[in-house]
């Protein structure tokens, strides 16, 4: 079988006397929609941040296309392909939605130690940042300042940047966070149309969403991972069920 | 595209300053060539912090040093019997970038609180040691015998050449900020300030960045201090001292930090009203205080800002 793309082996982070994250082996193959459940203050966001570099793990290993990453700082890991968003929206607030694409875009085109031409009408970092807008739906709103799209907008807009990183693993923090029900549905689609060109890490509270995304599905409870496999599986666990899902309905 | 207010504002200023010695001669005034002069200067300094501080995020407060550093490079080779105004200025912009680059590599690891700490204190160890060499004056500071000298070229000691070479240099510098901030680089420096952890996240590493922008704005500060010993004619430590970083940050914020016409407005309001003021009263600082403080609480984002149409970019 081909190594996964994303592989955890013993991961563990600490806070004082809290495990925040307890030994977690996890592995993310190619292609794959994976999706992180567990109840609220499981670690699944602190997980994402060792994974995104902006916490160091405490042990373990994390080994990335086969490169161990550990130790690379977050831009390193960006470069190499790991992008990720936000639980609480984290966009450029003073400029456009355009502008904020194409700094995304022009992290990745090399160095930016260029003085002299401008980069607002460059079209080697114009053009693919509106592609991308266009393609998450914001197209018409390009140019409107980041701080004044709406809620839904910025999460949309949170997206188109982490995909003109051109990443090779989405690492997406609960990007239906705040949003309304419709909101989410058109998300719900658009990650759709993203599964299976992009591998996805999906950590999310939205079970619809969870069960109509993923391919696998792991459940985090107080650090620890109790159940990965397919989602009917998953959904069948005894365990799972009283952890997490006990308070639903089997739908 | 129309250009902006806040553009044409600058075209405006501009020409304006470059009215004044015509006003000067016309009224019979050269005490005019002398104030604009030095207002301009300080515009120089201003610009130079505003990268930093208005697009880059980085609140200096230390940034008389480079004037310092500058006004030094000059007095000091004057004083050796080396008057070329080539090999003194660019000794005044090499040794601001190299000492910026110095206080920049260690400061900008910090931020907030410890990053003010540590450029003010590198600031005040340069005061103390132009205080502490007495060949070069010490505390009392020393004359600077002649204006740099530049044959054939410019001659410094007409006020009025001087006046138009400063403002030649002010409006280059505007111009090459112009461009800088809105390059790539300038880009990347705007959003770490924006939001630090969105730039790593999607993939800069910005120190490197923040670090140039440092040193540009050193070397530009530097600029100004070469400008202020020849204006002055006197080499004093008083350049460095923290309450000239004070003034110079409080131009920037006056006029509207991240704005290229904002340091220029500060500089001309601020050293205006303190020579209108102290011309009335002895107790000028009495009302130009109260003055600071209502523009910075009604004008959160600086004189530039209450310009009709002036919220906009630009």
């Amino acid at each position: 079988m081909a190594e996964p793309l994303l592989e955890i082996r013993g991961v563990t982070k600490r806070f004082g006397g809290l495990v925040a994250t307890n030994h977690v082996d996890l592995d993310i193959v190619e292609g794959q929609t994976h999706a992180l459940i567990g109840p609220n203050g499981a670690g699944k966001t602190t997980l994402i941040g060792q994974l995104a570099g902006e916490l160091r793990p405490d042990a373990g290993r994390i080994r990335f296309g086969g490169e161990d990453i550990t130790g690379l700082s977050t831009p390193a890991r960006s470069i190499r392909g790991l992008a990720r968003s936000f639980q609480i929206t984290s966009v450029f607030r003073e400029f456009t939605a355009l502008d904020n694409v194409a700094l995304a875009v022009q992290a990745h085109a090399g160095s930016s130690f260029r003085f002299w031409r401008p980069a607002g009408s460059d079209p080697a970092l114009r053009t693919p940042a509106l592609e991308i807008l266009q393609a998450v739906g914001l197209g018409p709103r390009a140019d409107v300042s980041a701080a004044s799209l709406a809620h839904g907008e910025q999460r949309q807009l949170e997206i188109a940047m982490v995909l003109a990183t051109r990443p090779r693993l989405l690492l997406l923090d609960e990007p239906m966070a705040g949003m309304g029900a419709e909101e989410s549905q058109r998300m719900i689609a658009f990650l759709r149309g993203l599964k299976g060109r992009h591998t996805i890490l999906l950590v999310e509270h939205d079970m619809d969403a969870v069960f109509a995304l993923a391919d696998r599905i792991s459940v985090m409870v107080y650090g620890r991972l109790i159940a990965t496999g397919a989602p009917e599986d998953v959904r069948a666990n005894p365990d799972v069920r009283q952890a997490y899902l006990g308070e639903e309905e089997s739908p | 595209m129309t250009p902006s207010r806040r553009t044409v504002a600058l075209v405006a200023g501009v020409l304006v300053l470059g009215l004044v010695p015509v006003a000067a001669a016309l009224f019979n005034q050269p005490f005019y060539i002398d104030l604009f002069r030095r207002i301009m200067i300080f515009a120089i300094a201003a610009l130079s912090l505003d990268l930093i501080l208005g697009y880059g995020g980085m609140v200096s407060f230390g940034h008389a040093a480079y004037l310092g550093i500058g006004g030094y490079a000059v007095g000091i080779l004057t004083h050796h019997g080396v008057p070329n105004g080539y090999l003194q200025w660019s000794l005044a912009i090499l040794a601001s970038a190299l000492i910026a680059l110095v206080i920049g590599a260690i400061s900008i690891r910090t931020s907030g609180v410890y990053f003010i700490m540590i450029t003010l204190a590198f600031t005040q160890m340069l005061y103390y040691l132009g205080i502490s060499i007495e060949e070069y004056g010490g505390d009392d500071g020393m004359r600077l015998a002649r204006r740099s000298q530049f044959p054939g070229v410019i001659d410094l000691s007409d006020a009025t050449a001087f006046y138009y070479l400063v403002l030649g240099i002010l409006v280059l510098f505007l111009f090459l900020s112009h461009r800088i901030v809105n390059a790539r680089f300038g880009m990347v420096i705007r959003a770490a300030r924006s939001n630090e952890a969105r730039t790593l996240a999607i993939g800069f590493a910005p120190y490197r960045y923040k670090l140039a922008a440092f040193v540009i704005a050193g070397a530009m500060g530097g600029v100004a201090g070469a400008l202020l010993v020849n204006h002055t004619e006197y080499l004093t430590p008083e350049f460095m001292h923290w309450t000239r970083s004070g003034e110079i940050m409080f131009m920037v914020i006056l006029g509207g930090m991240g704005t290229l016409v904002g340091p220029l407005v500060g500089a001309l309001v601020l050293l205006l009203l303190e020579d209108v003021l102290s011309a009335w009263t002895v107790h000028w600082q009495i009302i130009l205080g109260p003055f600071l403080v209502l523009v910075v609480l009604f004008g959160k984002r600086g004189l530039v800002s209450l310009l009709p149409g002036g919220a906009g970019r630009g």
